[in-house]
């Protein structure tokens, strides 16, 4: 279940706003202008049920978001949605992976301290005996580059 | 008939004669007649693949997704504690102190071990370098890349990170590693064919126990592993997903 981010592990000054989400449900989230760098050399792995619910996280996740393990596993991926992030790039997320085919796109995400930190995602359907039984999303450092032109660009999408 | 066995040609030249070592003793506890023939590279190995003459590989993780997807491969056992990294290295004396700093035109030395290279890749994305933006200095073997960089042939080299930690001291004393692969997940596999297939559990039992004994751990020790890891199904079949997600555009 996803709830509203609590004051208190917000690090440094902070907005407020409240997301709403594809399903329905909304919560309300504080951020920061705080970015953590994207380790060098590492990935960041999750895999989720085809319904985008958390069920496996690599160490370098855990870190990197700021939550636990118990915390993650079992909420929804849109626990790290920014709100700089742009509805239509996971509209294209899902269209795609809905597909059968690969995503990849630079996103923004959410800590739990209200930081962000941004990576270059690829996301694939996991197929085992012809069925769809889940998502994987490895992410990586990306381009300082890149980064610049979706900072210029994902503001436009609103 | 004899069955066929082979392994990626990425393997270390110093484990040459281990493989042999392992083949014999493997023989020697399924009772089965199992010839080792190493192919040179890639495209003979996966000829042979492909033609369905072989039954046991040790393979690079890169081949592993074609090799249960299309040939009815499964996995029977890693290499305990071993995970292919990669690292970017430089001449000590470069005053480069971030891989952001490397740029289009770079000389990279590199071998062709695909996994190698396609982690090595990933590492330079964030300096915006790509196949297309750097010059590669094709190299037969890490110590070449070495020297490629020692004599300033090249800026900076790819390297499994295992064969650049066991560089002679005198080598590494003259290098410094820009940046260094945590992924963990990424592995070699040896992994069953389907005509060997009714063999697979008893095989996967010689394997898991052969630390157990001294003479299965003196054949270990001339592969350079402590022991074989059971691999189970989900496993590959996340580290196939991965490969996947990561083979994207890099090469
Ligand atoms: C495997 C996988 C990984 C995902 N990773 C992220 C992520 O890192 N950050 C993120 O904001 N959304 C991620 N999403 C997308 C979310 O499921 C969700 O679509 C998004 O956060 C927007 O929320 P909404 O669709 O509920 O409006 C991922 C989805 C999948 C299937």
């Amino acid at each position: 279940m996803i709830v509203d981010m609590q004051p208190e592990f917000i690090v440094g000054e902070y907005k407020e706003t409240t997301q709403h989400f594809f399903n329905g449900c909304s919560r309300k989230v504080f951020y920061t202008e705080i970015e953590t760098p994207y380790p060098d050399g590492k990935l960041i792995v999750s895999t989720t049920s085809p319904e985008g619910i958390i069920n496996h996280v690599n160490k370098a996740f855990v870190e990197m978001s700021g939550y636990t393990e118990e915390e993650l596993l079992g909420a929804p991926h849109n626990i790290l949605r920014h709100p700089d992030m742009p509805a239509v790039a996971f509209k294209d997320l899902w269209d795609t992976i809905l597909r059968g085919e690969k995503w990849q796109g630079i996103v923004k995400n959410l800590r739990k301290d209200g930081g962000y930190y941004w990576v270059k995602a690829t996301v694939i359907p996991n197929v085992r005996a012809g069925k769809v039984v889940g998502y994987t999303s490895v992410r990586r450092k990306p381009s300082r580059t890149k980064v610049e032109a979706c900072i210029q660009l994902y503001p436009t999408l609103f | 008939m004899s069955y066929l066995f082979t392994v990626s040609p990425d393997f270390a030249p110093d484990r040459l004669s281990g493989w042999y070592i392992f083949n014999t003793w493997l023989q020697k506890n399924t009772f089965e007649a199992i010839h080792l023939e190493l192919f040179n590279n890639y495209n003979k190995l996966h000829d042979a693949i492909g033609a369905g003459k072989v039954d046991l590989i040790y393979a690079n993780p890169f081949d592993t997704a074609s090799l249960v997807r299309n040939y009815g491969f499964l996995p029977l056992v890693k290499p305990e504690g071993l995970s292919d990294e990669a690292l970017i290295a430089i001449r000590a004396d470069s005053d480069t102190t971030d891989v952001t700093e490397l740029i289009p035109g770079t000389r990279i030395a590199l071998t062709n071990d695909p996994d190698v290279k396609m982690i090595g890749m990933m590492m330079l994305e964030p300096s915006d370098l790509d196949a297309g933006s750097i010059e590669t200095i094709p190299s037969e073997n890490y110590v070449l890349v070495a020297k490629h960089l020692l004599r300033s042939e090249a800026e900076a080299g790819i390297f499994l990170a295992e064969a650049y930690d066991n560089l002679s001291a005198l080598i590494k004393n003259q290098l410094k590693v820009l940046v260094r692969s945590q992924i963990s997940v990424i592995h070699h596999a040896l992994m069953i064919g389907p005509n060997f297939q009714h063999k697979r559990e008893e095989i996967l039992a010689l394997l898991t126990t052969m630390h157990e004994c001294e003479k299965g751990m003196g054949v270990l020790n001339s592969l350079g592993f402590k022991g074989w890891q059971k691999i189970e199904d989900e496993e590959m079949e996340f580290m196939i997903d991965l490969m996947d997600t990561l083979n994207t555009d890099i090469l």
